[in-house]
């Protein structure tokens, strides 16, 4: 509740800090012309001429009913229809979260069990991978597979294969990112008297690494999928931008430009509560994961 | 411990057998890490194989299961476990030998078993290997072997995780896991190490069961004491050869080998105070001058020395740390209580009294969770006692503020197990030992902050000053002054030892507190650290408050014995050892293995 209050007070006071009159853009932005009654007229319907603190304690008021107001630019309702955004973003970061720890999982068991040359190539491809950015590798994806090859879409049509380049560009840096947070432990577990035990005991490498190291391996990697989806949410305002894919991001992005206060109050509140509801499930992941912690 | 799968012939040979093996590591040419090894071990056997850290005893272990590392070459003209070779076998066919062949126990099962796992499914799990058994069977199985290592409650025990339980039934459950398939050769690589000594003393009793049962037992040890107990035959490895083999009681009673009689010379267990433990001064060594004949008069007296305090050896009418009163350090009823998680209260240190007196050493003796430690960060004024009070040097120590102690901090000084961990890894020993000099100089020399010539000539002056005790310092506690650009992670475990001591004498202190000082050394470098503890006590006229779960070193070391158990000090005294009154010490007495 507190992480709530916290997030719509922070949108409140940050979105007024935007240049601008809001009465414009409800009249159709700085292009409309609009006349000072038609302004003075929306300023008193909205509470716009109200002392800020009256509009921040009205609003607050609002939210606490579940009331998110109705959209300034769209004249909508803004639960519905920030709820409606809410679907593909939420598959687009899913999918993006598995398949980054597919990828980082596959990427730090093959340069642990190759030689030093593979672990060389694999911190080394995390790294890479890591640290770039999302509008970069957006772009060069686009260049790779829809105007060189041809196989995918460049814009996100409806269907798996508008998926395929925004789940991608998304996981790509997350899987180095998780994979630099597992390397290091799979390594250290690797190397640990229990993993010699079951090895004494006649289980095989692969079994010593599925059943003993990876365990032991991902409890860090976990634990930050709660922040990671987080950031994935973020970067789905650039990828939502880039492949043109309704959601929340796109939305959120459109919102900010035309000041349209109440969608991004509720577009964030949203995000505020997925957040939270995914840190909680990262910590009943880790629960499971390591049991000594219920110990405790 | 039921019927064995395959009763091995009586009539089949040794249980294993090893002739000239040869394990190497890196490229071609490399000096090898084991080389030309020979030995047998019969059903029924104990062979124990023991020498110092990197003697080669681990890498011959794990090579009789085929797990010497990624890229060891082994070579051996026999190697033969049951009768068959094992030379030169596949991975997969090794895989199908190890845990039913051979069973390996390691050392601390806390970090043996994995401990994200309940332990039945990690002992049930050699079953899923090797046996048809289903998932009930395995189950079942799985209790019986708990309560064949005495494990009682096995259907608790085997839900827990090896961080649930207590560090002598991890080590009964690992046991049980490598007995799982009654592996007719099983080896054991420091089983008991991380043990309390009556803990230690039921593991021995188990392995000894085992072997009883049939098994042929090779048990890796560095610790001689243990190995008398339950071993038929001791092969002593040094650099990667067996440099002595026979009947233990031979090996250990005549040693022939200067290795074997260096390593048997430096149990401290049974040596009367005083004397000296390590066969030759390290090479690095300058002899002082002061010591020598004091150490000559020292052994015939010792004996004697043991009954009674022994009078402070600094030479009358010396100033400087050898004035002042009688007692150094005087805790009066100390009680400290911590808050456990389940809101309880547990009172770690319960009314603990002593005293320490100039020149002697008082040694605190407890197994693990006796209180030991608590009580030396509460000498050390590190925690505040709930009760009770420590004076140092008579004057009020534990009920002032920091403030008001820090002027007496300079008098006690401190040692711990762990010195690697107590060090800044990225100072060289010379910055370590300059910043203990001199605590207020900012700029140790080589920080290269101020360029030479630009320093005022005190600061020069005072610089020569830290600089001359720096080596002092060095001096004192034997180490080459080519260390000193070394970091901490480039030394030795005696060597870090050395450089912690240095440390704690940098401020002058007349008290030195030693927790667990050389609990993580061999045997060979432990017995010079204790040397070097005694020269220094003789020399400087330290006061000692040595604590130990090793009952030999602290025999060794003290002029007076306080025994901890739960909290208290059940006993104290100079007769502790000779004549202990209190069933509990009798009882870790009795637990302690000794040389025949």
């Amino acid at each position: 509740m507190f992480v709530l209050w916290a997030v719509a007070t922070l949108t409140f006071f940050a979105v007024r800090l935007i240049p601008g009159d809001p009465a414009e853009a409800i009249l159709g932005g700085p292009g409309s012309q609009a006349s000072a009654e038609a302004l003075a007229a929306v300023r008193a319907e909205y509470g716009l001429d109200q002392p800020l603190l009256v509009q921040y304690f009205a609003q607050l008021g609002r939210l606490a009913t579940g009331d998110l107001g109705r959209s300034y630019a769209l004249k909508l309702d803004v639960g519905p229809l920030v709820l409606g955004q809410l679907g593909g973003t939420l598959v687009l970061a899913v999918l993006s979260l598995a398949l980054a720890w597919i990828i980082a999982l596959a990427l730090a068991t093959w340069s642990t069990r190759g030689g030093r040359v593979a672990a060389r190539v694999g911190s080394g491809l995390e790294i890479v991978a890591a640290s770039l950015p999302h509008f970069w590798l957006a772009t060069a994806l686009i260049v790779l597979f829809s105007i060189w090859l041809g196989v995918l879409p460049p814009i996100s049509t409806p269907g798996l294969a508008g998926l395929v380049l925004p789940v991608l560009t998304l996981a790509v840096p997350l899987a180095g990112f998780l994979g630099q947070v597992i390397r290091e432990p799979l390594l250290t577990a690797l190397e640990s008297p229990f993993v010699l035990s079951a090895l004494a005991r006649g289980e095989s490498a692969r079994g010593v690494r599925w059943i003993h190291a990876i365990r032991h391996a991902s409890i860090p990697a976990i634990s930050l999928s709660g922040w990671a989806f987080g950031s994935l949410i973020s970067g789905a305002v650039v990828v939502e931008t880039v492949f043109a894919r309704p959601g929340l991001g796109r939305t959120l992005l459109n919102a900010v430009t035309v000041r349209d206060v109440p969608v991004v109050i509720g577009v964030v509140m949203l995000v505020a509560v997925a957040y939270i509801l995914m840190t909680l499930l990262t910590d009943l992941a880790t629960r499971v994961a390591d049991p000594r912690v219920r110990a405790r | 411990m039921s019927a064995r799968p395959i009763p091995p012939a009586p009539d089949s040979g040794p249980a294993l057998r090893v002739r000239n093996l040869s394990v190497g590591f890196g490229r071609f040419g490399a000096e090898p890490v084991v080389s030309g090894v020979s030995f047998e071990v019969a059903a029924g056997e104990c062979l124990a194989i023991v020498g110092e850290s990197g003697s080669g005893k681990s890498v011959t272990a794990r090579t009789l299961l085929g797990l010497a590392g990624a890229g060891a070459r082994v070579d051996a003209d026999e190697l033969s476990i049951a009768g068959q070779s094992v030379l030169g076998l596949s991975e997969a066919a090794w895989r199908r030998r190890r845990g039913r062949d051979v069973g390996l126990v390691l050392q601390d099962a806390l970090a043996s078993l994995d401990p994200l796992r309940p332990v039945g499914r990690e002992i049930a799990d050699s079953l899923r290997l090797h046996t048809g058994l289903g998932p009930a069977d395995r189950s079942r199985r799985v209790l019986e072997l708990l309560d064949s290592v005495g494990l009682p409650d096995g259907e608790l025990r085997s839900r827990q995780r090896s961080g649930a339980l207590s560090g002598g039934q991890r080590q009964r459950a690992l046991i049980a896991s490598a007995i799982a398939l009654d592996p007719p050769l099983l080896i054991a690589d420091e089983p008991t190490t991380a043990l309390d000594v009556t803990v230690q003393a039921q593991i021995l009793e188990l392995l000894e069961r085992v072997k009883r049962g049939g098994t042929a037992l090779i048990l890796i040890s560095h610790d001689l004491a243990v190995v008398s107990r339950i071993a038929d035959r001791v092969a002593v490895m040094s650099n990667g050869r067996i440099v002595e083999t026979g009947p233990t009681r031979e090996v250990l009673g005549r040693p022939r080998h200067a290795e074997t009689r260096a390593m048997v010379a430096a149990v401290p267990a049974g040596k009367p105070r005083g004397t000296r433990l390590a066969a030759a001064v390290p090479a690095t060594a300058a002899v002082p001058a002061t010591a020598t004949p004091a150490t000559a008069t020292a052994a015939p007296t010792a004996a004697s020395a043991r009954t009674e305090p022994r009078p402070p050896s600094v030479p009358a009418g010396t100033p400087g740390p050898g004035v002042g009163p009688a007692v150094v350090l005087e805790a009066t009823g100390l009680t400290k209580g911590f808050r456990m998680p389940d809101g309880t209260r547990l009172l770690a240190v319960d009314d603990v009294s002593f005293r320490l007196e100039r020149g002697t050493t008082l040694g605190i003796v407890g197994e693990s969770g006796s209180g030991k430690t608590t009580t030396a960060r509460l000498v050390l004024a590190l925690a505040t006692p709930d009760h009770g009070e420590v004076r140092v040097l008579g004057r009020a120590w534990s009920a002032v503020s920091e403030q008001a102690r820090r002027p007496l901090r300079t008098s006690v000084g401190a040692i711990y197990q762990d010195a690697l961990g107590s060090f800044d890894p990225r100072l060289s020993v010379r910055d370590i030992l300059h910043h203990a000099v001199a605590p207020d100089s900012r700029h140790p020399p080589g920080s290269g902050l101020l360029a030479p010539g630009s320093r005022p000539a005190r600061a020069r002056a005072a610089e020569a000053g830290t600089r001359a005790r720096v080596a002092e310092l060095l001096d004192r506690v034997r180490l080459s002054p080519a260390l000193l650009a070394r970091r901490p992670l480039e030394l030795s475990g005696g060597q870090r030892q050395r450089v912690g001591i240095a440390r704690a004498l940098a401020s002058r202190p007349q008290v030195l507190v030693c927790d667990e000082p050389v609990s993580a050394l061999d045997v060979g470098v432990q017995a010079q650290v204790l040397d070097l503890l005694d020269e220094l006590q003789r020399d400087l006229g330290l006061s000692l408050l040595f604590i130990s779960h090793d009952l030999g070193v602290v025999r060794h070391v003290s002029d007076r014995v306080a025994v901890m158990s739960e909290g208290r000090i059940v006993e104290q005294g100079a007769q502790v050892f000779t004549a202990p009154e209190h069933p509990y010490t009798r009882r870790l007495l009795s637990a302690v293995p000794s040389l025949p």
